[in-house]
C-alpha cells in the first residue's frame, strides 16, 4: 500500500507520459516512440492503482483475470482488423470507453464508500454531480459510437434519419438531462440515476441518427471529444489527475479534429450536428441537364496511355478507393509509372474517406512512403503544372462548383484544383452524384476521361495496360 | 481560508485543455487516424476507476452488484486499452519514407 500522495505523483507522470504520446504524433519518426510513452503512462497508472488498494483479496485474482481477457479481445481485434475497416474500429472502441464511463460512474453510484465519497444516499454534492456528468456523457458516447458504428459497418443505412419534430426531442430531452441532475443531487434518489441514464442512451442515439455518412468524419472526432469528456468527469469523481489529465487532452483532440473536418467541409459544426444534409436529392433541374451533357468516357487502354505520355501525374483518392480496396492495386500503377520516370504525388483532401487521415492509413498500407502524399494546401497549385490528375473514388472534394456557384450546397468548401490539369482520369461507377447531392460539373469538362468501372477491377486493368 | 481541492483538479483540468489544444495542433494531418486511435487507448486510463471498484468488494462477497460492474468496465477498458494501442502500433509502423534514402 502507497501512500495517497505518492500514488497522485505517479498519476501526474502517466498524464505527463500520455501527453508525449500525442506530442509525438506530431512526425511519423517520432511517433512510435510516442506510441511507447504512452503504454508506459498506462502501466504506470494500472499499476499504481493495485498498490494505492492494497488489500490483495480474491477480488485481485478476478480483476487480473478479466483484465487479460479484456487484453486479449483487444489484442485480437487489432491484428485482425483490416485498415480498409479502421473507422468502425474507431466508433466501436469509443463506444467502450463511453460504457466503461458509465459502468463505473454507476459503481461509484452504488458504493461510495469505495470511492471516498460518502456513504449511499448521502454522496458529496460536488461528486455526485460530476459522477452524473460523467455517467450522461458517457452513454450519449456509447450509443452515438453504436450507431455510428452500425452506419459505418453498413449494417445500418448511411442515409440521414430524420423525423419531423426532431430537433424539438432533442432539445426537450438535453434539458430533461439538466433537471434530473438537479432532482438527483437533491433527492439522491435511484430511480432519477437510472432514468438519467436512460435518457442520456437515447440522447445519443437521437443525436447521431440524423448525421449521414460523409458526415462521419465530424461525428467520429465529435464522439472522441465526449469520450475524452466523459472520462474527465469520472477523473473528478475519483480524484484521479491522470484521469482528468487524459479526459482533457483527449476532449480538446477530438474538437479540435471536428472544427478541421467541418472547415474543410465548410460547414458549421451546428449544421452537422444537426444533420440531414445530402437527405434531400438534389433538385430535379440538375438532373435534367445531366441528360443533356455529353461526357467522354474511356477505358482502361486510353488511361494507361495518357499516362504513359505523362511527365506527372497527381493522384486524388478518396472514399471509394477504401470501398474497393484498391489501394494495393494502385499502388501497383503508381510503381509501373515510376519506372517510367513519370513523376507521382498523392493528393489528399481533409475529408476523402470516413474519418480524419483515412486515406493516408490506406496508403501507408499499401506502403506508399509519407512523403509522397501530400494534403490539400501543400500540393493544390501543382496541379496546374501536372500532366494527369488520377481521381479514384473522391467526387464531391473535386467540383470546381464549389468554387464558382453561391447557390450551391457545397459552395466555399475547399475543393482541390483537378480540373487544372492538362487531363482527368475519373474512375467511377456511374455519373451519380457523390454524397452532397450535387452533380459534378468536372465530368462534363473537355479534359475530362471518365473511367466508369469499380476503382480496384479498372487500376488493375491500367497496370495490364502499362507493360 | 482554504482552497478547495476541487479548484486544484480544476486549474489541472483546464491547464491540459490548453495542453491538449496545442499539442493536437501540431500533429501532422496524415497521422489524424493513428491520433484518435492512441487518444481512445489513453482515455481508457479509466480502467483505474474500474479498478477500484471491482476491489472494493469483500472477501466473502467477490461478485457484489457494484463490484460486478467494475468488472466489466476493467473489460471493456482492457479491450480498448489493447486494441488501442496495438493497432495504433500496427499502423505507425506502415508510415515509411522513400526508400532510396536508405541505399
Amino acid at each position: 500500500m502507497i501512500s495517497a500522495n505518492l500514488s497522485a505523483v505517479f498519476y501526474l507522470i502517466s498524464g505527463i507520459l500520455f501527453i508525449l504520446a500525442l506530442r509525438g504524433l506530431s512526425s511519423p519518426d517520432t511517433s512510435r516512440q510516442g506510441n511507447y510513452f504512452g503504454i508506459a503512462g498506462m502501466v504506470i497508472a494500472i499499476i499504481v492503482t493495485f498498490l494505492s488498494v492494497g488489500s490483495f483479496s480474491a477480488s485481485l485474482v478476478y480483476v487480473v483475470i478479466f483484465l487479460v481477457i479484456g487484453g486479449a479481445i483487444g489484442a485480437f481485434i487489432a491484428f485482425k482488423i483490416p485498415m480498409t475497416a479502421m473507422p468502425e474500429l474507431v466508433a466501436g472502441f469509443h463506444s467502450l470507453v463511453g460504457l466503461a464511463a458509465v459502468f463505473v460512474a454507476i459503481a461509484a453510484y452504488l458504493n461510495p464508500e469505495a470511492f471516498n465519497l460518502g456513504t449511499i444516499g448521502n454522496i458529496k454534492l460536488a461528486s455526485l454531480i460530476e459522477m452524473s456528468i460523467g455517467a450522461a456523457v458517457g452513454a450519449i458516447t456509447f450509443s452515438g459510437s453504436i450507431i455510428a458504428f452500425l452506419k459505418l459497418r453498413g449494417i445500418m443505412s448511411g442515409s440521414p434519419i430524420t423525423f419531423s419534430g426532431q430537433h424539438f426531442v432533442n432539445l426537450i430531452l438535453g434539458i430533461a438531462i439538466f433537471v434530473l441532475i438537479f432532482y438527483l443531487c437533491k433527492s439522491q434518489s435511484d430511480n432519477i440515476f437510472w432514468t438519467l441514464i436512460t435518457i442520456s442512451f437515447l440522447v445519443g442515439i437521437l443525436l447521431i441518427i440524423p448525421i449521414g455518412g460523409a458526415d462521419m468524419p465530424v461525428v467520429i472526432s465529435m464522439l472522441n471529444s465526449y469520450s475524452g469528456w466523459a472520462a474527465a468527469g469520472i477523473g473528478f469523481t475519483l480524484e484521479n489527475t491522470a484521469l482528468i489529465i487524459t479526459g482533457a487532452l483527449v476532449g480538446s483532440s477530438g474538437a479540435i479534429l471536428s472544427y478541421i473536418m467541418c472547415k474543410a467541409m465548410n460547414r458549421s459544426f451546428i449544421s452537422v450536428i444537426l444533420g440531414g444534409f445530402g437527405a434531400d436529392s438534389s433538385s430535379g433541374n440538375t438532373k435534367e441537364k445531366k441528360d443533356q451533357k455529353p461526357v467522354k468516357s474511356g477505358n482502361a487502354e486510353d488511361a494507361a496511355f495518357l499516362m504513359k505520355n505523362a511527365s506527372s501525374v497527381i493522384i486524388v483518392p478518396g472514399y471509394g478507393m477504401a470501398v474497393a480496396q484498391a489501394q494495393h492495386a494502385l499502388r501497383e500503377m503508381v510503381d509501373k509509372l515510376k519506372k517510367n520516370d513519370i513523376k507521382v504525388t498523392y493528393a489528399i483532401h481533409p475529408v476523402a474517406g470516413r474519418m480524419p487521415g483515412h486515406m493516408n492509413v490506406l496508403l501507408a498500407e499499401a506502403n506508399v512512403p509519407y512523403d509522397e502524399v501530400f494534403e490539400l494546401e501543400d500540393i493544390n497549385n501543382d496541379f496546374a503544372n501536372s500532366d494527369v490528375a488520377f481521381v479514384i473514388g473522391a467526387n464531391d472534394v473535386t467540383n470546381p462548383v464549389a468554387k464558382t456557384d453561391p447557390k450551391s450546397p457545397i459552395f466555399g468548401m475547399p475543393v482541390l484544383d483537378v480540373e487544372k490539369c492538362k487531363s482527368v482520369l475519373f474512375v467511377k461507377r456511374s455519373l451519380s452524384p457523390g454524397y452532397a447531392g450535387v452533380d459534378n460539373e468536372l465530368f462534363y469538362r473537355d479534359n475530362t476521361l471518365m473511367l466508369f468501372a469499380d476503382a480496384k477491377k479498372m487500376t488493375e486493368d491500367i497496370v495490364k495496360n502499362l507493360d | 481560508m482554504e482552497i478547495d481541492p476541487f479548484i486544484f483538479r480544476l486549474s489541472i483540468f483546464i491547464l491540459s485543455i490548453f495542453i491538449g489544444y496545442y499539442v493536437v495542433w501540431s500533429v501532422t494531418p496524415s497521422l489524424h487516424t493513428p491520433l484518435m486511435s492512441v487518444t481512445n487507448a489513453i482515455s481508457s486510463v479509466i480502467i483505474v476507476g474500474a479498478i477500484v471498484a471491482a476491489l472494493a468488494g469483500s472477501a466473502e462477497n467477490v461478485f457484489s452488484i457494484s463490484s460486478m460492474f467494475g468488472f466489466i468496465a476493467i473489460i471493456l477498458a482492457a479491450v480498448n486499452i489493447f486494441g488501442g494501442f496495438l493497432v495504433t502500433q500496427r499502423m505507425l509502423q506502415m508510415y515509411k519514407k522513400k526508400k532510396g534514402k536508405k541505399q
